[in-house]
């Protein structure tokens, strides 16, 4: 398969709400930071793969070369639901893998203001003067609510409930605890979109959103964009020494969707694409799940963490409640879990997220990571997963060139 | 009795009691609610009809408490393993909003309610799942 490929330069914004801004202005300062910090222009550039969700039909791609240099480059516009920035860097980094560009940029971002609950199902239709079957389920009216819930946080709790059905000492305590410590990880965290710490009592009684997630347990929506820049070994090779000591390697970039499960089809199976994603990321790079400094993983409810805990093997299999209750993912603990406050705290603009917990993993790699910095950190991993489903992990490696 | 007709066309009301029917792969065995091209388990083409239990188990549940306008709150959504195969989702009826009324591997079992009228007076039928 060839040499590595690198992550040369990595930029986020602040994540947060930007209504003074378009989606351009984020997705370009990330660009030219990333650039910037990788000690390169958009001259040296040979594949942009953009990724944003909502904005994919517009040529976001060719759009922020016309905002950051019109180089006539191959612009691969992606989407896949929350692994879209995932998804974008993989495309630039099997580009370069495939060899045709040594150098690379992805670019995710997202622009939602204050959506409200993503997932609703469209308008609702129950105003429909006589009733008609129609669509696949030849259904006479929106059902969302009669039929359960199709709603972002009822399907993460469910996903959480099953697990908490099949595991002993999990429950809704544990899951308060994931967004008790992602919380608390944001306060050091300068680029989240919030930064206040919460008690497990505050969590726990706050707004139930849908059981047991209350709204302290649930991700933002928000603005955002994240950039980061990919060479090839050769080429980084040929550059400088500050800019080979700060790259990081990729030891593994892996892609996954949901295979058939029985159920999945009803209620989102989020963990079998999960773990054959990271199974097969660390067979790739031949790092252990022991071996791991931090995780950024795709937190988007309280209840999907405690699941990945598993599903990634960071702790032994069914003993994700006890992994929490013993602080193992706290960013003194076994292993740094969502260190920048994850999703639920840090905010998740959907392009960017896939992008961001990559500069994450970087910046504490390279040791820039100030305040948050996890101290020694040598091996990363970034995880999101897109419903529908699609699952992104990278594995990252502080290593020399 | 006024007119009814189903939510979904896999809620059968008019062969005995109202129950569930899927399309069954012929290849594999999967079962599936919506109108098929393909097997996503076998890829397979062919499918038939079958017939579902209306008993089973509470595999999974949250209780939504902020929904979409006009879904009356809180209310409990369930995912249950139904006896003899086919996993389907709808809420639990008859049972108090709260965890503490429902149970992990609460068995259940399918019943039916009125969810809207149309402007011709047709009832449209839904199912949920209660205690049994």
């Amino acid at each position: 398969m060839g040499d590595a490929v690198w992550v040369l330069g990595a930029y986020m914004t602040k994540f947060g709400r930007y209504p003074e801004k378009d989606s351009m202005d984020l997705a370009a300062e990330a660009a030219l930071g990333a650039l910037r910090d990788g000690g390169v222009t958009i001259q040296d550039i040979g594949v942009l793969g953009a990724g944003t969700l909502q904005e994919v039909a517009t040529g976001p791609g060719q759009r922020l070369l016309k905002q950051v240099g019109q180089t006539g480059i191959p612009v691969y516009n992606v989407a896949n639901a929350c692994a879209t920035g995932a998804t974008a860097l993989r495309t630039v980094y099997l580009t370069i893998k495939a060899g045709e560009a040594d150098m690379g940029m992805a670019v995710g971002w997202e622009q939602m203001g204050k959506m409200g609950l993503l997932g609703a199902g469209g308008k609702g239709d129950r105003d429909r003067k006589v009733y008609e079957p129609s669509g696949r389920y030849g259904s006479v009216m929106q059902v969302e609510g009669i039929l359960g819930t199709g709603l972002m946080p009822g399907v993460f709790a469910q996903a959480g409930m099953e697990y908490a059905r099949e595991n002993d000492g999990v429950g809704f305590e544990q899951f308060a605890k994931v967004a008790v410590k992602n919380h608390e990880h944001s306060t050091l965290n300068p680029l989240a979109q919030y930064r206040k710490a919460f008690t497990l009592d505050q969590v726990m009684g706050a707004e139930m959103m849908a059981y047991p997630n209350t709204v302290l347990m649930c991700c933002p929506t928000g603005d955002g964009a994240a950039a980061a820049v990919l060479v090839s070994e050769e080429k980084l090779k040929t550059l400088s020494d500050e800019q080979r000591r700060r790259a990081v390697k990729i030891s593994a970039s892996v892609l996954t969707s949901d295979p058939w499960s029985e159920g999945d089809l009803v209620q989102p199976d989020v963990n079998t694409l999960t773990r054959e994603a990271a199974d097969k990321a660390y067979e790739l790079s031949g790092v252990d799940p022991q071996d791991l400094d931090l995780v950024e993983l795709h937190d988007c409810f309280a209840t999907a963490e405690l699941v990945h805990y598993d599903n990634l093997r960071l702790c032994a299999p069914g003993e994700a409640g006890k992994f929490i209750d013993e602080r193992g993912p706290w960013r003194d603990g076994k292993v740094a879990v969502n260190a920048s406050g994850g999703l639920i705290s840090k905010g998740h603009p959907l392009g960017a997220t896939g992008v961001a917990n990559v500069f994450e993993v970087t910046t504490h790699l390279r040791g820039e990571a100030g305040d948050r910095q996890i101290p020694g950190a040598k091996v990363g991993l970034t995880h999101v997963i897109g419903l529908g489903s699609a699952c992104g992990i990278h594995i990252l490696e502080k290593a020399t060139i | 009795m006024a007119k009814q007709i189903p939510i979904v066309d896999y809620l059968v009301l008019d062969d005995g009691a109202p129950h569930l029917c899927a399309w069954e792969s012929v290849d594999s065995g999967a079962l599936y609610f919506d109108r098929r091209n393909g097997d996503a388990k076998s890829g397979g083409t062919e499918f038939r009809r079958r017939k579902l239990q209306t008993t089973g188990t509470v595999r999974s549940f949250t209780i939504v408490h902020r929904a979409v306008p006009g879904v009356p709150v809180p209310y409990v959504s369930a995912v249950v393993d139904l006896d003899g195969g086919g996993i389907v989702k709808g809420n639990l009826v008859n049972v108090e909003p709260v965890p503490e009324a429902v149970k992990p591997s609460m068995p259940v079992k399918l019943t039916t309610f009125v969810a809207g009228t149309d402007d011709e007076g047709t009832e449209a039928v839904a199912f949920g799942f209660e205690p049994r």
